[in-house]
């Protein structure tokens, strides 16, 4: 596997990669320790995929170096495809034939011999909850279904190094479940992990370490509970019955949350960031009930990628998506 | 973690063994496909009889001389224009498999890039050889005879399997500039029509008008038609101008298909690096 004593499985310096006039990558370091998860978060566009393109030899580097497992991406591409599976957002998986063949091609195609790939192949269906349906054309396969044979084809290999490229987008919540848990399995064998994601959530549930990306530069990295903290963790949201009543709310929301409290005047809404969870909640009810002030709708949310973004960047994830334009944006994720 | 045993092979002649069982395991890949969609033989074999018998009773009666022997005469022709149809196949493949994500899985294993293609094309030069063989029966039928020996005959069907493996990598390299699975369904057939009826598959070159005579006399289908005719012993529409070409059709049809495969298969293998690296 990996030559020297690094335990480094993946390191990338200044990647830089542009698309005609977008630059999609500008200037990326990054580091996943060996056996560990590197979340790699941001909106669509933000250069995710060009970088997973990149540690996975599909794409070249306009500049700066990447290694996978020791190995030089670009004058070792053979070595680096050995050290690293890659399930990309669009299943990689021939519709027409089975489960069972789609593996056993990818096991002949690293150069297994035919038993040993067929072999594989039934174990990696196995594992992913795929045995039934081993033999039925992957056309029949639902979305996740998919997705759990295009992350085994990834793994026929048994790569030290996996790349996840949006395993579950598009996914329904209880695929997106299932596919946490198989990812979780994976971890918990000492794979090392890049996995790219829109979802706070997801990078929150599986990420040792999440880095967030946009406009293809990093602009936070950090534990889940970093980024949180400096997002200042929940936001409390809240509607009140008489637009008359805003100043009041607004008044009481700056004591108990983190942040300046937003008022929609039309809406008759005040949110604002808090440290403190259900007890700035209960807080802020039992004041406004002291003045009674009617309450029609409260809410606590977690934060999301565009309270991260808002936090980070002054703007939503949206609108980054959409300031990178969308002729650029089909180039870069494609 | 436990490695599995992977045996990388290293030189060139190691590097070759790989490029070709891997383009096995594409083959491989590919057929299954068409065994899964068996529709997809529909237009290798139906098409090929319906032109049969298109130009056969509706055009032969105002072409030749004589019905029996023009349809001796257009058997050859339509062998070869079969084969060229046939590329349309490695174009719509091609592109199908850029457009799905099958290409980047390919791509992220040390596999040879090679490989794709070679297997790509194999797998379209075994339906265009089913192709061939129903086309052969076809011709039993309305008249068409193997009337030269049998050596020649063997011959004949070589140099059609050699000029479909041509236009595999042709139709490969179509695919990829493609882009798109719409748009390779028309570049597939629009190019092919003008080269295949301006030549000498369905009528002889001097019966053409000036610049369209000097492009049928040098077309490599006329002499693929012309040689395909002669080894299989069918009857000339007309002796051959005097054009080189037309004087010695299987060494410039040879000649021809080993030219085109030397400028395709490099040019095809670069394109799709090139697009696969998108």
């Amino acid at each position: 596997m990996a030559t020297g004593a690094s335990d480094i499985a993946v390191r990338a310096e200044g990647l830089v990669k542009s698309f005609g006039s977008t630059k999609a990558l500008n200037g990326v370091d990054l580091e996943i320790p060996k056996g560990t998860v590197l979340g790699l978060l941001g909106p669509n566009g933000a250069g995710k995929t060009t970088t997973v393109r990149i540690l996975t030899t599909l794409l070249r580097p306009d500049a700066g170096r990447a290694y996978v497992a020791g190995h030089d991406v670009l004058t070792e591409p053979d070595k680096v495809r050995r050290s690293i599976g890659l399930s990309g957002q669009y299943a990689a998986v021939d519709e027409h034939l089975t489960g069972a063949e789609n593996l056993y091609m990818v096991g002949r195609l690293y150069g297994m011999n035919r038993s040993t790939a067929r072999a594989r192949a039934r174990e990696l269906l196995a594992r992913f909850r795929l045995t039934e349906d081993a033999d039925r054309p992957a056309k029949g396969y639902s979305g996740g279904m998919r997705r759990r044979l295009d992350l085994a084809g990834a793994l026929v290999a048994k790569p030290p190094v996996v790349a996840l490229d949006e395993p579950t987008t598009g996914l329904d919540p209880r695929s997106r479940i299932d596919m946490w848990e198989v990812i979780s399995e994976l971890v918990d064998d000492g794979t090392t992990v890049l996995l790219t994601t829109q979802y706070l959530e997801e990078a929150d549930q599986l990420a040792d370490t999440i880095m967030v990306i946009d406009h293809g530069k990093v602009i936070a990295r950090g534990t889940a509970d970093q980024l949180k903290a400096q997002i200042g963790g929940e936001r409390l949201e809240l509607v009140v019955d008489d637009a008359a009543d805003l100043p009041l709310a607004q008044q009481v929301l700056a004591d108990v949350g983190s942040g300046e409290p937003h008022v929609d005047q039309h809406t008759r809404r005040a949110e604002v960031l808090v440290d403190t969870g259900t007890k700035a909640l209960i807080e802020a009810l039992r004041r406004l009930d002291q003045h009674s002030v009617v309450v029609n709708d409260v809410a606590l949310h977690r934060p999301t990628l565009d309270d991260v973004f808002l936090a980070l960047t002054g703007h939503a994830a949206e609108e980054a998506a959409a300031e990178s334009g969308t002729t650029s944006k089909k180039k870069v994720k494609a | 973690m436990t490695t599995l045993a992977l045996t990388p092979q290293g030189g060139f002649g190691g590097a070759l063994a790989r490029t070709f069982s891997d383009g096995g395991t594409i083959m491989w890949r590919n057929l299954m496909n068409v065994r899964r969609n068996p529709e997809l033989l529909l237009s290798a074999t139906v098409q090929p009889i319906m032109f049969v018998l298109l130009f056969a009773y509706v055009f032969g009666g105002s072409i030749g001389d004589d019905p029996v022997m023009y349809r001796d005469f257009l058997m050859g022709g339509i062998f070869v224009q079969t084969v060229a149809f046939n590329s349309a196949f490695t174009v719509i493949g091609m592109a199908n498999d850029l457009q799905k994500g099958i290409i980047d899985r390919f791509r992220s294993l040390p596999m040879s890039p090679a490989a794709v293609l070679i297997g790509r094309t194999m797998a379209d030069l075994a339906v265009t050889l089913l192709g061939l063989l129903v086309m052969s029966l076809c011709g039993l039928v309305i008249g068409w005879r193997i009337r030269g020996s049998f050596t020649d005959a063997v011959l004949a069907y070589a140099v059609l399997i050699l000029f479909a493996f041509v236009m595999a990598w042709i139709g490969a390299l179509v695919g990829l500039i493609s882009g798109s699975v719409e748009v390779a369904q028309s570049a597939g057939f629009i190019w092919i029509f003008p080269v295949t009826f301006i030549s000498t598959v369905f009528v002889a070159a001097d019966r053409l008008p000036g610049p369209l005579q000097a492009f049928a006399e040098w077309n490599p289908i006329s002499a693929l038609s012309d040689s395909v005719r002669s080894l299989f012993g069918n009857y000339q529409l007309r002796p051959p101008t005097d054009a080189w070409a037309q004087q010695n059709p299987t060494l410039y049809a040879l000649i021809s298909c080993l030219v085109l495969l030397v400028v395709f298969m490099p040019l095809a293998v670069a394109k799709y690096r090139k697009v696969a690296a998108k």
